[in-house]
């Protein structure tokens, strides 16, 4: 008898269908509308338009909703804090709201209560503060970037004028506002026209990463590298920290922030003098130039940096502060903490926020908590604050209340709820309605605040029209120079962490797992130090430091960066959380015993050693083995005039393997080195589009991180080169050869794609790739827990442990657009799939499209003299191709 | 030296054959008496309804209540709502219709039981299949002769392939899509649909990515 392997397969499906003992597919339910919703397609997701803030402004969303559920957050172009591009904490922020360990119930004193005791409690403090016009009432928020919430709390403070409002926000804008104080005379925020400028020099001012206006200046940065001798810019950059403005700059200077600040004190009073400072200013003179001020530098540098600015005629704009806070925030925390211990303080309302961790270490706040008789704290989750305050109070997450934000412009956009709260949460809009007596629902006050506009356009829209600030033109006044201090010894550098932010995001398993863009750490912080520096003290990466400062010490593990300031260690904010949740306590280590009020970014060290033990830091680029290699290319500006090809293409003329036959679309995708900031929104957009999980610091140490796209970087020939690196989908591609299951395809328009189902997990295909781009699932990654399975996306399998997966150019997108397109009898338009990379990239260095289609965006890109493939030489023919990086050093300056 | 006897061997060997045999033939016909892969082809639902009664005897149109079938994916199951239009005037104390109305009262959705299931890895979508021509009844059969609908088609991959692979066969002209009585039109027709309706080359059908991703 003659059987098939086939028949052999089912006959071995049936005994072990058998075995289970008669078992049938489950029954499912299938659960129509008992009232349909209008306008909703069950299958067909739709778009609304929001705002989310993280770094004290909005940028503008649109959040896609799968039948009620909010799966990923895309950028919305008309938005001027987003121009269509999304943060990561952007892309992160949907994991935040279906977080299982949100706080989901009222709390005193750490138990369980109602939400009427609450209110009975509160309104029974209030009748008390009244009488007394409000003298005990203290109120604390982080910067308030609503409107609705602002004119709220002016109403309070009129109601109850003894009163007081106070502001926290570990990201603060204090010395660019003090700065403008000092300059003239009020606060002021500048707002950057980087593109109309072609010499801009950034005295350690991240504004790629935490800067209010970051997507917007990445995005003008990206449009200033146009790589044409007469209108390509020129980055200059002092830092004291790795940024990401940093590793761009064409002239990079790394040196401790006293430093930077004697630096522009010289540059300021004799630019002459110096070589360096002379080539510079002329420049600057020259090309419009811009100077940036970070908020690292004190107030009197901003204050000078303002009037150089004025004197080059650069493209700054100033305008209000979008949080018209007339105080500093270290001072207004200083005065809560200092009425609290001295006791004055009867009701306390923290709106958001986690002072119980992050205010500074000199003020004690925790234990002038502890005084204050009633304490009230609303956030997302029962975090350190939360445990010492009287009552805590869960918030809403940005996508399940109504509420108003400002971009960074002060452009004013609507944010609206895409689900109802999941945990029955209270909103910011509604909490300060109660102290004012006058109960009502967010919805209710942003209507309010909002009457005159037409409501449905600017729902629609992402934008309220019109409501950018007004440039202001002020008059400089003479600033008082001092003398600058002299550097400590050693000094520690403290920054906001590109991933948790100030540590609200501690929680976020993708943020925790996102390689921070300098060191490639994941799952915590490290002491970054440079390489001599090291040296001295005898360490390398991964041995604890203890870093003594006047009054605090801290253990950290060292991570040496090349091109750090020497006798500095930078180390992030965020880390070492008590009551983050399962995910984020433990990873990293606290820096904020470091942070004082008088000074915030930076402490001086008194110690610095050795403890003589080590931690393991995951980190996903072991570098040392493929630095050198030329992988990431660069060329300098003046060697591009006049090339056909910056770089030679390495592709062997003939392959054993015969040419696959296209016949239709041709995907590709083209990556630009020269506008890629290194930002990673795009591994994190994947990861939200893909289903892509996480996997933990441990796996992460074991090399098996599960991200598709990945973001390399490389220290080559003095600069931080990024590169991002997603499948290939090479034409002759050495995964396919390999397989003994043929799980690997090659499908007819180009796609190198992985079933799932035949994947019998023996990771050939992975070990022959040499991009090393195939993730395998060695345990089951994917959980389906509630509720965080509700976040997945329904177009994209969820896979299972034992199979490998790689990116597959979004294949769920390129179908939603050829179905579109075949039901038109139409062939799909070029730009009309965008990838989930591609739409997150605030600098636009992806693009993707029809190579068959000359005219199309890729094709473009691909014809540019910058194209390069990567490990061409391997004659894999990648559709993913390059742009190499452009630098356009200064002819006068031999760093470069 | 024989430790068995050549007749010993002989029996042995045929027996072995015979246990062989045994064992294919038991598994083959056990095979075909187990539930079919797709789950049950007729389960029971909350509410007898009858697509005979509805389609074949009032005429009502497929799209009346699966209403997204040429936007989505998804066909779209009727909410109660949909249901009531009619039933709030006809049959309207029918002990059958118990559940219905409970739910229109407390506004708790039917739970029905799915009788086409897919695995999670396949990616069906209704609305190309029928822009594409490809009518309802090639697949569900003719629900207007079902007093209880069923499943007719075994919706695996291979039952999926054989249209993909031979498209023209089961295409019918645009108008008559919805259409349950209307015979397949003749080969020629057919044909001609395959460029009118621009159906994409077998290669593009049969890669794993049509359905897969």
């Amino acid at each position: 008898m003659k059987l098939s392997r086939r028949d052999f397969l089912k006959l071995s499906a049936a005994s072990a269908a058998l075995a289970s003992a008669g078992c049938s597919a489950p029954r499912e339910p299938i659960v129509p509308y008992a009232m349909q919703p209008e306008m909703t397609l069950p299958g067909v997701p739709r778009f609304y338009a929001s705002a989310a803030s993280f770094v004290g402004a909005a940028e503008g969303v649109l959040v896609e909703s799968n039948t009620g559920r909010p799966t990923k957050v895309e950028g919305n172009a008309a938005h001027p804090g987003s121009l269509g591009a999304t943060s990561v904490h952007g892309q992160a922020s949907v994991l935040q709201l279906w977080d299982p360990e949100r706080s989901q119930a009222p709390r005193r004193m750490r138990q369980p209560a109602a939400r009427e005791q609450f209110e009975s409690e509160l309104n029974e403090a209030l009748v008390r503060l009244e009488a007394r016009r409000g003298a005990g009432l203290r109120v604390l928020t982080p910067t308030v970037v609503s409107p609705t919430l602002q004119s709220q709390l002016v109403e309070l403070a009129a109601r109850l004028p003894e009163a007081r409002v106070h502001r926290w926000d570990p990201l603060n804008r204090d010395a660019t506002h003090e700065g403008a104080r000092l300059a003239f005379g009020r606060a002021l925020e500048p707002i950057y026209r980087l593109e109309d400028s072609r010499a801009v020099l950034s005295l350690d001012c991240r504004f790629m990463e935490d800067e209010p206006g970051r997507l917007n200046y990445i995005r003008q940065y990206a449009r200033s590298r146009s790589p044409k001798p007469q209108s390509m810019g020129r980055l200059y950059v002092l830092e004291s920290a790795p940024s990401l403005a940093g590793a761009m700059a064409d002239h990079c200077y790394a040196m401790p922030l006293a430093e930077i600040e004697r630096w522009l004190l010289a540059f300021a009073n004799a630019p002459a003098a110096d070589r360096t400072m002379r080539a510079i200013a002329d420049d600057l003179k020259k090309n419009r130039g811009l100077i940036l001020a970070g908020e690292g530098l004190s107030p009197w540098a901003h204050a000078l940096v303002y009037r150089l600015n004025h004197e080059l005629g650069a493209p700054v704009a100033l305008i209000d502060p979008i949080d018209p806070y007339p105080q500093p925030h270290a001072q207004s925390i200083s005065d809560l903490a200092q009425a609290m211990h001295a006791g004055e303080v009867e009701l306390l309302v923290i709106v958001e926020g986690n002072p119980g961790y992050d205010a500074p270490a000199d003020l004690d706040f925790a234990a002038g908590l502890a005084r204050v008789p009633l304490s009230v704290h609303l956030s997302l989750y029962d975090d350190e604050t939360s445990a010492r305050c009287t009552w805590h109070l869960p918030a809403t997450h940005y996508l399940e209340h109504w509420s108003d934000a400002r971009a960074f412009d002060g452009t004013a956009a609507i944010v609206q709820p895409l689900i109802a709260p999941l945990y029955g949460g209270v909103s910011p809009h509604e909490i300060v309605s109660l102290l004012l007596r006058r109960p009502q629902s967010g919805y209710e006050s942003v209507r309010g605040r909002w009457k005159a506009i037409d409501w449905e356009a600017a729902l629609r829209k992402g934008v309220v029209e019109n409501t950018a600030f007004p440039p202001v033109k002020a008059a400089l006044r003479t600033v008082a120079l001092p003398t600058p201090k002299e550097p400590a010894a050693w000094s520690v550098r403290l920054v906001p962490d590109s991933s948790v932010l100030d540590g609200r995001f501690a929680n976020n398993a993708w943020l925790q797992e996102l390689p921070r863009p300098d060191t490639k750490i994941t799952w915590g912080n490290a002491a970054l130090i440079s390489a001599d520096s090291a040296r001295q003290l005898e360490v390398e990466s991964g041995d604890v430091l203890e870093i003594n400062t006047h009054g605090a010490t801290i253990h950290v593990p060292a991570c040496v960066v090349p091109g750090h300031p020497e006798k500095s260690v930078t180390i992030a904010l965020g880390y070492g959380r008590a009551r983050a949740g399962r995910v984020g306590n433990g990873a990293g280590c606290d820096a904020y015993p470091l942070r004082l009020s008088d000074s915030l970014w930076s402490a001086d060290a008194t110690s610095i050693h050795k403890t003589g033990s080590r931690q393991a830091l995951a980190t996903t680029q072991n570098h040392a083995r493929m630095e050198g290699r030329g992988h990431a290319k660069h060329i300098a500006l003046a060697d591009l005039i006049g090339q056909a090809r910056a770089f030679e293409d390495e592709t062997p003329e003939h392959s054993l393997y015969p040419a696959w036959p296209y016949d239709s679309y041709r995907w590709a995708m083209s990556i630009n080195l020269n506008t890629c900031v290194g930002c990673n929104a795009c591994t994190i957009a994947c990861q939200a589009e893909n289903n892509i999980p996480t996997v933990g610091k441990d796996e992460v140490i074991a090399g098996r991180e599960m991200h598709w796209i990945r973001v390399d970087r490389y220290f080559e020939d003095r600069r931080t080169l990024f590169m991002p690196v997603p499948c290939m989908h090479c034409e002759n591609a050495p995964c396919e050869y390999v397989c003994p299951v043929g799980a690997p395809v090659h499908d007819s328009e180009g796609l190198n794609l992985q079933v799932y189902n035949r994947c019998v997990g023996t990771r050939f295909c992975s070990q022959n790739c040499p991009y090393k781009v195939r993730r395998f699932n060695f345990l089951q990654y994917s959980k389906d827990d509630e509720p965080l399975k509700a976040q997945k996306n329904p177009e994209v399998t969820v896979r299972m442990r034992g199979v490998m997966e790689k990116c597959t150019y979004c294949l769920q997108r390129i179908t939603r657009a050829r179905i579109e397109a075949d039901k038109e009898n139409r062939r799909m338009r070029d730009g009309e799939v965008v990838t989930a990379c591609q739409a997150a990239c605030p600098a636009g260095a992806i693009v993707f499209g029809d190579l068959a289609d000359e005219q199309s965006q890729v094709a473009l890109a691909k014809r540019s003299p910058l194209k390069y493939d990567l490990l061409a030489e391997l004659n894999t023919r990648p559709r993913t191709s390059y742009e190499g990086r452009v630098v356009n050093p200064n002819p006068e300056l031999d760093n470069g | 030296m024989q430790v068995f006897s050549p007749v010993a061997v002989l029996f042995l060997k045929i027996a072995a054959l015979a246990g062989v045999a045994a064992i294919t033939v038991g598994a083959t016909a056990l095979y075909k008496f187990l539930p079919a892969p797709g789950g049950e082809v007729s389960p029971a639902q909350p509410i007898p309804f009858s697509h005979q009664h509805h389609v074949g005897d009032d005429g009502i149109d497929c799209r009346y209540c699966h209403y997204s079938v040429e936007k989505s994916s998804f066909a779209g199951i009727p909410a109660t709502q949909v249901c009531m239009t009619c039933h709030s005037q006809l049959f309207t104390d029918a002990p059958v219709l118990a559940p219905l109305r409970e739910s229109a009262r407390t506004g708790q959705p039917l739970r029905w039981t799915r009788v086409h299931k897919l695995p999670g890895f396949v990616f069906f979508d209704h609305s190309i299949h029928v822009a594409k021509g490809v009518g309802c009844v090639e697949c569900h059969g003719r629900v207007d002769k079902m007093p209880r609908i069923r499943r007719v088609a075994s919706l695996e991959m291979q039952w999926c392939l054989g249209c993909h692979r031979d498209p023209a066969p089961h295409l019918r002209p645009p108008a008559e899509v919805f259409d349950l009585a209307a015979p397949r039109p003749g080969r020629d027709v057919q044909d001609g649909l395959m460029k009118t309706l621009h159906i994409a080359s077998v290669r593009r059908l049969t890669d794993c990515s049509t359905c897969h991703r």
